[in-house]
C-alpha cells in the first residue's frame, strides 16, 4: 500500500481578490482550486466550460487582464489581484448580443454550444490584436479551440463577419 | 397558409442562451447541498480482484460514502442487453461495479461521494485494491488466435456472435466470373469525443418519493424506465432530464453506464443531491468507442466493370462487453452494398471480445467501414480495367426507376434493407461539376511537373436512417396563446428547438419563434426512444407534424362552432383564427384554446377579450361530444415508420500529399447530400460540415492506440489529435432531394451522413496522388508517419 499523503495542506485557504466582469470579489479559496472551478462553482459563472482539464480544448478560455488564457491551467489563487472577463461579461447589461455573438448566430457558428463560450473569448482577444485577420490567420488563431460539431467553417465565417462589423463600428466611433 | 417555414434557413432559437453562457449543461446545474462523486477505475485490462479495502477512504474528513460491488445489494445486476439477436450467443454486459474480475482499463471498481470533487479524488487514492493480473487480449488478431487467452472465462474462443447472410447465389457467380480479387482491409478504433464529457446529477426527495436525474444522455426516456425498475419506483416517480447536451455522436446513447446507476443509488442512500462529472481521462477509458474491424473481402467483376459478387468475412472488436448487441457489425454488413446493384453477396462476421473499452455506435456506426470496403473495390475495378473511377460507379449504380430497391438483407431494426428512393447519378454529376473533375488530370499533371503530388478521391454511400420503432409528440396551446411542443428525443446540437418549431408553426399559422419546445424531459413527454441512428428529425419530427395537424383540425372545429361556420372554411394564419373571406373578425389561438376547454371560467387578457366578443354560445348536449376528443387545444400523436429510409450522398476531395513527410492537406472538399426533404438547409449543411470534420479526424488523425497491456497510450488531447480549424478545409455542400415516400413530410436522416464516406475518399485520393509509387491504401485511419511508412514499404519491396 502506498504511503498515506498528508491531506492537511489540501484544505489550506488563501484570501484572494479578483475583478470578474466588473465586480470585485474577495473570497477565501482552497489553494488547490482551479480558476475554472472557482468561476463555475464559487461565482456560479457556469458559462465557462471545462472540456479537458489539460489545456488543449479551449472550452474554459477567459480573458485575464485582456489576454485569452485557459482557466483550467491556473489556480484561483494565481488570479489574485487580476481582472477577468468571462462569457457572461461579453454582452453587457442591455439585451443585445455582442457583435461577435451576433455573428455566430447569423452564420450558424455553433451547434451544441459547449465549446462556444471559449471560442467567443478567444475570438475577442484575436480581433483585439488583429482587426482584419485573413482566413488563414483566423484558422491559425482558432486552432487552440476544439469544436466537435461544426467543422469550424461557419465559425470562420462568423469571425470574418464579426471583424467586419467591429471595424465598421470603430469607424463610426471615430 | 401565409408562410411556409419548412425548408427555410431559419436562425436558431437555441443560440442567444448558449452564446451568453446561459446554457444549462449538467454540470451547470447547482442544487444546494450537492455532494460530488468520483470513480475508482481499474488500472488493469484484465485482473482478478483479490481484495478491496476501502477503510482509510471512509475515514477521510469530507467523505460521505464509499461503495464497492458488495455494498450494492440488489442493484448489483448486469446492465440490460439492449438489442438481443439470435446470432449473439454469448452476450455479456457490465456490472455497475466490478465484483470478481475487471475486463478493461477504466472499468468502475469503487464509487466515492464527498463534499467536493477534490476530496472525492483524494479518497480514491486511499482505497487499496489488490489485483492479480491475467493475460490480456488487446487486438483482433490475438482474440481470434487458436488457444488465445479468454476475455471472459466462460466464452470459448472469445466469440460473442457469428452471423451469416447471403443474397443471391454468390458461389455460382464466383465460379464463372472473369475477374476475382482478394484483399484484407482494416479499420482501427476511434472515439466520439464530444466536448462535454458525460455527467449526471441525481436528487432524491424523500417526502415525495421522487427521484430526479439530469443526465448528459441521448436517451432519457429508456433510462427513466430502467431506473424505475432498478429502484422499484413507479415510473412517474422518476424524472430523467437531458438538459443541454454538449455533443453526443452516439457515445451518449447507452444504458446503463455504471455512473447512471451509482449516482442515484448514492443520492437515495444519502438523501442529498449527488453529482458525478466525467473528466477527459475518464472519457477516454470509460465512454464507449467504435470502429475496430478486420475484413477479408473477395469480389468478382465482369469486363465492363460491373461488380457481380462480393464475399466479405470480417472480425468485429466489441471490447469487453456487448451492451448494444451486434448492431454495429449488422450495420456494416447491410451498408456494404451501398448505391450499387449488387445481387450476389455473402456476408459473414464474427464478433470478438477484447480487453478494451466496450463498443457501441459512434456517428456513422459501422458504415464508414462498409463504405471504405466497397469504395476501395470500385477504385480497384477502375484500376484493373483502366476505366475512370466515376464511370465505374455509374455503371454499377441503382437507377432512379429501380426504387424501391430491396438489398435482400435484414437491417438493424429487424426490417428489410429496402431503399425507398434515391438518385445516385444526379449526385455524382453535381459533385463532378463542383470539383471540376474532368479537368483534374490536367491540373494533376501540371502539379507533378512542379514536384507536387495532387490526388482526387470520391466516396459514395447509402445510409439507413430514420429507424423506428416510434416517437411521439404533444402539441398544446395554452390560454395565453403560447404553444408548447414536447417529444421524447433529445438534442445534442441538432437544432431541434428550431427545426421542430418550423414543422409545428406551418400547421398553426405561427412563426417558429412562437413554438416552445421541450425535449428530453420525461415529465414533459414520457414515451420515446432517443436521438441516434439519424432518426430524430424524421421520426420525432413526423410525430410533431401529426400532432400539429390534429391541433389545427381541432382549432378549426372549435372556431367553426364559435363563428357558426363550417370547419373547412376556417383558416389559421399569422396567429389568428378566422373565417376565410372574413379575416377582420378573428380569434387568437389562445382564445380558441380557452374555448376548447369546457371549464366555464378562464383568466387573463385573452379570456377578457373573449367575453366581450359576440360569439355563438355552447352547443347543447355534452361539453365533450363524441368525436371532439379531449378538452383543450392539444393533441398527442405517435409516428412509427414502416422501416428505415435510406439517405445517400457522394463526397469528393482534392488533396496534396508530401511524400517526404506523409503529411496530407486538403485543396478542395465538396459534398452532395440527399436526405429527402430538408427542414432547414442551414442546419443540414452544418451537420454535414461537422460530420466531414469528424470523418477527416477518423481518416487521418484519430487512432486509439492500445498497447499489449491493454492500456490506451494516447488517452489525452495532447496525444489523440482531434482536428482543428487549421486542418479542416472549407466544404462546399449541395443537395439532391429525393423525398422519402415513407414519412408524411418526406424527410430522411442527416445527422451521421457527413462522416461516412470520408475514409473511403481519403484513401482514394491518396492512392491517386501517389499513383506513380503504386500505393493502395487498405487501412484506416492513417496518419502522416503511416503514409510515409507505406511509401517506404513499397519502395523497399520494388
Amino acid at each position: 500500500m502506498q504511503e498515506q499523503e498528508d491531506t492537511s495542506t489540501f484544505s489550506e485557504e488563501n484570501l484572494i481578490s479578483v475583478t470578474v466582469n466588473g465586480h470585485l470579489y474577495e473570497q477565501r479559496v482552497p489553494v488547490r482550486m482551479l480558476l475554472s472551478d472557482f468561476l463555475r462553482h464559487e461565482l456560479h459563472l457556469t458559462g465557462t466550460h471545462v472540456g479537458c482539464e489539460h489545456g488543449v480544448c479551449g472550452c474554459c478560455t477567459v480573458l485575464l487582464n485582456g489576454e485569452a488564457v485557459r482557466s483550467c491551467l491556473m489556480l484561483a489563487v494565481q488570479a489574485d489581484g487580476m481582472v477577468l472577463t468571462t462569457i457572461e461579461g461579453m454582452a453587457g447589461t442591455n439585451s443585445e448580443l455582442h457583435p461577435i455573438q451576433q455573428a455566430f448566430q447569423e452564420k450558424h457558428g455553433l451547434q451544441c454550444g459547449f465549446c462556444t463560450p471559449g471560442i467567443i473569448m478567444s475570438v475577442h482577444a484575436m480581433l483585439h490584436e488583429n482587426a482584419s485577420p485573413s482566413e488563414e490567420e483566423i484558422r491559425h488563431e482558432l486552432s487552440g479551440n476544439l469544436c466537435r460539431c461544426t467543422g469550424y467553417q461557419n465559425i470562420v465565417e462568423a469571425v470574418k463577419l464579426a471583424a467586419e462589423r467591429l471595424r465598421e463600428s470603430h469607424k463610426e466611433v471615430k | 397558409m401565409a408562410t411556409r417555414w419548412f425548408g427555410a434557413p431559419v436562425q436558431r432559437s437555441e443560440d442567444p442562451r448558449l452564446l451568453r453562457g446561459k446554457g444549462n449543461f449538467v454540470d451547470d446545474i447547482d442544487l444546494p447541498g450537492t455532494l460530488h462523486a468520483a470513480v475508482l477505475r481499474s488500472p488493469h485490462a484484465r485482473a482478478r480482484i483479490v481484495n478491496i479495502d476501502p477503510g482509510p477512504a471512509r475515514e477521510l474528513p469530507g467523505v460521505h460514502l464509499v461503495i464497492t460491488a458488495t455494498d450494492l445489494g440488489g442493484v448489483l445486476e448486469p446492465s440490460p442487453l439492449l438489442i438481443p439477436h439470435p446470432a449473439l450467443t454469448e452476450p455479456r454486459t457490465q456490472l455497475p461495479l466490478a465484483l470478481n474480475e475487471v475486463h478493461y482499463v477504466g472499468e468502475a471498481v469503487a464509487f466515492v461521494v464527498a463534499d467536493d470533487r477534490y476530496i472525492a479524488e483524494d479518497a480514491l487514492e486511499l482505497i487499496d485494491v489488490e489485483y492479480e493480473p491475467l493475460p490480456v487480449i488487446h487486438n483482433l488478431a490475438i482474440a481470434s488466435a487458436n488457444n488465445a487467452p479468454l476475455v471472459h472465462a466462460d466464452v470459448p474462443g472469445n466469440i460473442a456472435a457469428h452471423f451469416v447472410q447471403t443474397v443471391g447465389d454468390p458461389d455460382t457467380v464466383f465460379a464463372n466470373a472473369p475477374h476475382i480479387i482478394h484483399e484484407t482491409m482494416s479499420i482501427e478504433r476511434g472515439a466520439a469525443m464530444p466536448m462535454e464529457c458525460r455527467g449526471i446529477l441525481a436528487r432524491w426527495e424523500a417526502h415525495e418519493g421522487m427521484l430526479t436525474c439530469w443526465i448528459s444522455t441521448q436517451g432519457p426516456i429508456p433510462i427513466r424506465n430502467g431506473l424505475a425498475a432498478i429502484f422499484h419506483l413507479p415510473e412517474h416517480k422518476v424524472r430523467v432530464v437531458a438538459p443541454d447536451v454538449g455533443g453526443g455522436f452516439g457515445t451518449k446513447i447507452m444504458m446503463f453506464y455504471p455512473e447512471e446507476i451509482l449516482t442515484p443509488f448514492a443520492a437515495i442512500r444519502l438523501g442529498k443531491p449527488v453529482k458525478w462529472i466525467e473528466d477527459r481521462r475518464e472519457n477516454f477509458i470509460s465512454s464507449n468507442q467504435e470502429r475496430g474491424q478486420l475484413h477479408k473481402v473477395e469480389y468478382a467483376f465482369d469486363d465492363q466493370g460491373v461488380l457481380v459478387a462480393v464475399r466479405d468475412k470480417f472480425l468485429h472488436d466489441t471490447g469487453a462487453y456487448t451492451p448494444y448487441g451486434i448492431i454495429v457489425p449488422i450495420i456494416t454488413a447491410c451498408s456494404l452494398p451501398g448505391p450499387y446493384r449488387l445481387k450476389h453477396y455473402y456476408s459473414e462476421f464474427t464478433v470478438l471480445y477484447t480487453n478494451k473499452v466496450p463498443v457501441s455506435p459512434y456517428r456513422g456506426a459501422g458504415r464508414p467501414h462498409a463504405v471504405f470496403i466497397m469504395e476501395r473495390i470500385m477504385d480497384r475495378i477502375a484500376k484493373e480495367l483502366k476505366i475512370d473511377r466515376c464511370e465505374v460507379r455509374s455503371r454499377n449504380f441503382i437507377q432512379p426507376d429501380e426504387f424501391p430497391w430491396d438489398v435482400g438483407l435484414v437491417y438493424q431494426d429487424g426490417g428489410p434493407t429496402k431503399y425507398d428512393s434515391g438518385n445516385y447519378q444526379a449526385g455524382l454529376d453535381k459533385l463532378k461539376a463542383m470539383l471540376d473533375y474532368d479537368n483534374f488530370p490536367k491540373l494533376q499533371g501540371e502539379a507533378r511537373q512542379h514536384g507536387r503530388s495532387l490526388g482526387i478521391g470520391i466516396g459514395c454511400y447509402v445510409e439507413g436512417t430514420s429507424i423506428g420503432p416510434y416517437e411521439g409528440a404533444n402539441v398544446r396551446v395554452e390560454s395565453d396563446g403560447r404553444v408548447f411542443a414536447a417529444t421524447g428525443v433529445t438534442s445534442q446540437g441538432q437544432s431541434h428547438a428550431t427545426t421542430f418549431a418550423q414543422i409545428v408553426a406551418d400547421q398553426l399559422g405561427l412563426s417558429p419563434g412562437d413554438i416552445l419546445l421541450t425535449e428530453g424531459d420525461s415529465q414533459a413527454f414520457n414515451w420515446g426512444v432517443g436521438s441516434f441512428a439519424s432518426r430524430a428529425a424524421t421520426v420525432a419530427g413526423s410525430a410533431l407534424h401529426l400532432a400539429a395537424v390534429k391541433v389545427r383540425a381541432k382549432a378549426k372545429q372549435v372556431a367553426a362552432d364559435l363563428f357558426e361556420a363550417a370547419p373547412e372554411d376556417i383558416e389559421l394564419a399569422d396567429g389568428r383564427v378566422f373565417v376565410k373571406d372574413a379575416p377582420h373578425r378573428f380569434l387568437t389561438l389562445g382564445q380558441v384554446a380557452i374555448s376548447a376547454n369546457p371549464l366555464r371560467y378562464a383568466y387573463g387578457e385573452n379570456a377578457r377579450q373573449l367575453m366581450s366578443m359576440k360569439l355563438a354560445g355552447p352547443r347543447p348536449g355534452p361539453a365533450l361530444p363524441p368525436g371532439r376528443g379531449a378538452p383543450g387545444l392539444e393533441a398527442t400523436e405517435f409516428y412509427s415508420p414502416s422501416h428505415a429510409s435510406f439517405a445517400s450522398g457522394v463526397h469528393g476531395a482534392i488533396i496534396e500529399v508530401d511524400p517526404k513527410t506523409g503529411m496530407v492537406s486538403f485543396v478542395k472538399y465538396a459534398a452532395v447530400h440527399d436526405c429527402g426533404r430538408v427542414i432547414n438547409p442551414m442546419v443540414v449543411e452544418g451537420q454535414v460540415h461537422g460530420g466531414v470534420a469528424q470523418g477527416i479526424g477518423g481518416a487521418f488523425f484519430e487512432r486509439l492506440v492500445y498497447n499489449e497491456d491493454g492500456q490506451i497510450v494516447n488517452a489525452s488531447f495532447m496525444d489523440y489529435l482531434l482536428p482543428t480549424s487549421a486542418e479542416i478545409p472549407s466544404i462546399t455542400v449541395d443537395h439532391v432531394e429525393t423525398p422519402s415516400p415513407l414519412s408524411p413530410l418526406g424527410m430522411k436522416g442527416a445527422g451521421e451522413a457527413g462522416v461516412i464516406p470520408v475514409p473511403a475518399l481519403f484513401a482514394s485520393a491518396i492512392d491517386d496522388a501517389l499513383s506513380p509509387y503504386g500505393l493502395r491504401v487498405l487501412e484506416m485511419p492513417l496518419y502522416p508517419c503511416r503514409v510515409y511508412e507505406l511509401l517506404k514499404e513499397i519502395q523497399s519491396s520494388s
